[in-house]
């Protein structure tokens, strides 16, 4: 089976590389090829002889399978909220077939509008097809409510897919996570609702309603540790985010001045997508700040202004714009570091 | 004194075919190719030509930019071919020994006695001064410089790596000659970096650094950093210990004696070869892989190991600054079936890339490999911009390709670094001239 395919590759090559008649195609050829096949291309005459294992696509894989704990839940929640509202009682693969034919859709939508303009651009601009989006597509339904219709998920997954990437390019280059723009996009056609008073443990197991993929803490924390193992995310990043978020709420409890204000600290990390965002997205290797100490600084003020926009304009999922907003200082924390390391090297000099 | 320094980030890359301390003896090949490109920024004016009687020690080819700086033939013999690639730039000097083993007689003398400018004039006559490098740039030494200090890695520690303390046996008079005559170059200090195990007692005109820590700890660029980094405007030498060896031999015997036992070690070696064989500068290794490698699989054969050696045939040569023979698998013919979705990856370790090229955008890999003080990150992004300044603030002055060979294995866009880092330094050194 395995060789049929590959002969069947390299029957077609020719037909799609310069000068062959669907030339004009290679992108998409070069995608599935290196989709079915990790390339037998080998290391330079002078270059490193061997390489670890590690390419982009494997990364990738390892975030989608720290996700996997979310979505499952996610659409076992979906259908635990739908049999509860219309009053019936469900079991448990009733609830969770129920919410996997709603969130299915969503998946469907943002991936096939998010792969379909990313294929096009490689095919107009003649790049390599590149992994980026497979992350961004999960998160985008992850961090909508369910109740989104297709067809805004459609149209903000390509606002954010043309924002992010095409105008820088491609991935890596962008300057924003791109599941956060289309989940800003929609923020101001879709605003969502508090919900009432939660316990701890509701808020930890995730039974309550909210965006699909961000309920549950348990899978979240699943999930990171996942990332942090296979050393995929940064520890640092994620630590400092809830470190900002717990101290910042400690320090508006002790203000007290509103009711928002006695929200406590663990509350705040609990509620809404703080901690989806602390470790899905504030993680992103390519908006976020690329120095050790840089990650420090960009957590701990995500944190802060998470809970500062939480408390003081009262909409809970505030951390998505903490994150876009953190994101537009990148360059300007990561430029900050680097002259700290440039500043040591002149004084050596001076000595 | 010595002083302890211990190296936190690296990685030890463990494979299958390490060298064991046996010494196999090989009927030698008669055939040598001096390559110029070993010696980063020589530009040749080759004084042989075909067919031309040489000895051991005649000058092959000289430095246009310093003359005094000339690399000669490591064997008495003839001249096969100069040859020479399009627009006569030159490629390589074959030679076909004669077995005589005749030498030009430099003397034996005394470096005790001798001052640093002799030393060096003598050292650069005979094509051993051609062996430094120097940092900034990693290129060949400027014969007019004095070095501010002058640095040795006493041990290796890249994937198979040889042992140098069973390298030196029995030559350790000749090791301490060379450091003594290292001494008289530099207005500075000769550092010796070593692992802590190292018998190090009798070492002389040396300071003695020990090293702990996995690789790159045996990088002299890494060594360098933490001992007294290269600032603006310095310049320091470093020359390889089997190098010392030669200077050594130098002057206790009079004559440019540039063999040395190379370990030949990789997955593809039979279990019976792996050890060490005794080689010249530029001999082919065609007798000694001949009959000792695995069959009927494609192969690669390095000079050097696995992360920073040069890719040579099965009749090739023994390189400049090589002190190792690895030979593993090529894979090319191994198409990996989805092989990024496998949770485990597979253990074998061939020359594959194993991955498509992308644009930079995991963070911190590289940090974790790389212990110096030094954002490997944003140095490889002003290099890659051609930003000579900030590739000075950021401190390219202090590193050489191989420092950053670790960075290349484990790098996940799979970005052909040290490539890079050759191409900003030798940007640079234009600048900077």
């Amino acid at each position: 089976m395995k060789k049929f395919i590959r002969n069947q590759l390299d029957n077609l090559k020719p037909t799609f590389e310069p000068g062959g008649k669907l030339a004009m195609f290679y992108s998409v050829f070069e995608g599935m090829d290196s989709f079915l096949f990790v390339s037998n291309e080998t290391g330079s005459e002078t270059g490193t002889h061997i390489h670890a294992s590690n390419d982009l696509k494997r990364a990738i894989t390892l975030v989608i399978i720290a996700l996997i704990p979310c979505v499952l839940f996610g659409m076992y929640n979906v259908g635990y909220h739908h049999f509860i509202a219309i009053g019936e009682s469900a079991g448990f693969i009733s609830s969770f077939f129920y919410g996997l034919l709603a969130v299915l859709p969503m998946l469907v939508v943002s991936y096939g509008v998010g792969l379909g303009i990313e294929f096009a651009l490689a095919q107009w601009k003649g790049y390599k097809i590149q992994e980026g989006f497979w992350v961004s597509g999960m998160l985008i339904p992850m961090i909508l409510p369910v109740e989104t219709p297709l067809w805004m998920i459609g149209v903000a997954t390509a606002f954010s897919v043309l924002i992010c990437k095409a105008v820088f390019f491609r991935t890596g280059f962008n300057i924003w996570t791109p599941a956060l723009i289309t989940c800003a996009f929609l923020f101001f056609v879709y605003p969502s609702n508090a919900g009432g008073p939660l316990s701890y443990w509701d808020m930890f197991w995730g039974l309550i309603p909210g965006s699909v993929g961000e309920t549950s803490k348990l899978c979240i924390l699943i999930g990171a540790i996942i990332l942090l193992a296979t050393g995929i995310a940064s520890w640092r990043t994620m630590v400092s985010v809830f470190a900002g978020g717990l101290l910042t709420a400690w320090i508006f409890n002790w203000i007290n001045a509103s009711p928002a204000m006695q929200i406590s600290p663990l509350q705040h990390i609990l509620l809404g997508g703080f901690a989806f965002g602390a470790v899905f997205m504030a993680t992103d290797p390519v908006t976020s700040p690329r120095t050790r100490n840089g990650k420090y600084v960009f957590g701990f003020l995500t944190g802060l202004s998470a809970i500062v926009i939480r408390v003081l304009t009262g909409y809970p999922e505030s951390m998505m714009f903490a994150i876009l907003l953190m994101n537009l200082f990148t360059p300007l924390i990561d430029y900050c570091v680097v002259q700290t390391n440039v500043q040591q090297r002149l004084k050596r000099i001076k000595k | 004194m010595k002083r302890n320094i211990k190296i936190n980030k690296g990685l030890d890359i463990h494979l299958k075919g390490s060298a064991f301390n046996l010494h196999h003896k090989v009927a030698p090949s008669l055939n040598y190719t001096v390559y110029p490109t070993d010696y980063p920024g020589l530009i040749p004016e080759v004084v042989v030509k075909d067919g031309d009687k040489i000895q051991a020690g005649t000058t092959l080819l000289y430095d246009k930019n310093a003359p005094s700086l000339k690399v000669v033939s490591p064997v008495s013999g003839t001249v096969l071919l100069v040859d020479r690639c399009e627009q006569r730039v030159l490629k390589d000097i074959l030679i076909e020994a004669d077995g005589k083993e005749s030498f030009i007689d430099f003397g034996k003398k005394d470096v005790n006695e001798l001052s640093g400018k002799t030393i060096k004039t003598t050292l650069a006559a005979a094509g051993i001064l051609a062996l430094f490098r120097q940092r900034p740039y990693d290129r060949i030494v400027n014969p007019e410089e004095t070095p501010r200090d002058i640095f040795v890695s006493g041990f290796y520690s890249a994937p198979l790596h040889p042992d140098f303390d069973y390298v030196l046996k029995g030559q350790e008079t000749d090791f301490q000659t060379g450091l003594d005559a290292l001494a008289k170059l530099t207005d500075g200090k000769v550092y010796l970096g070593v692992r802590s195990q190292q018998q190090t007692d009798n070492i002389q005109n040396a300071e003695v650094m020990e090293f702990e820590g996995p690789h790159p700890a045996g990088n002299v660029g890494v060594q360098i950093n933490h001992i007294c980094p290269v600032n603006k405007g310095e310049v320091v030498w470093t020359v390889r210990p089997e190098d010392v060896l030669v200077i050594g031999r130098f002057f206790n015997k009079g004559s440019v004696d540039m063999t040395r036992l190379v370990a030949l070690c990789g997955s593809e070696v039979n279990q019976s070869a792996l050890g060490y064989y005794t080689l010249r500068l530029g001999q082919t290794v065609e007798p000694i892989v001949e009959n000792s490698v695995t069959q009927n699989i494609p192969l690669r054969f390095i000079s050097g190991n696995p992360l920073t050696g040069k890719r040579i045939s099965a009749s090739g040569s023994l390189r400049v600054g090589d002190p190792q023979i690895t030979v593993i698998p090529e894979g090319d013919e191994c198409f990996d079936f989805l092989g990024w979705a496998r949770l485990v990856p597979a253990k074998v370790v061939d020359a594959r890339v194993k991955g498509s090229r992308r644009a930079m955008i995991l963070s911190e890999e590289w940090d974790k490999v790389f212990p110096m003080d030094i954002l490997p990150d944003f140095l490889i992004r002003a290099i890659v911009a051609n930003d000579v300044k900030k590739m000075e603030e950021l401190g390219i002055y202090e590193v050489a390709p191989e420092d950053f060979a670790l960075c290349e294995f484990v790098d996940t866009s799979k970005m052909e670094l040290q490539q890079i880092v050759r191409q900003g330094l030798d940007t640079l050194y234009k600048e900077m001239i």
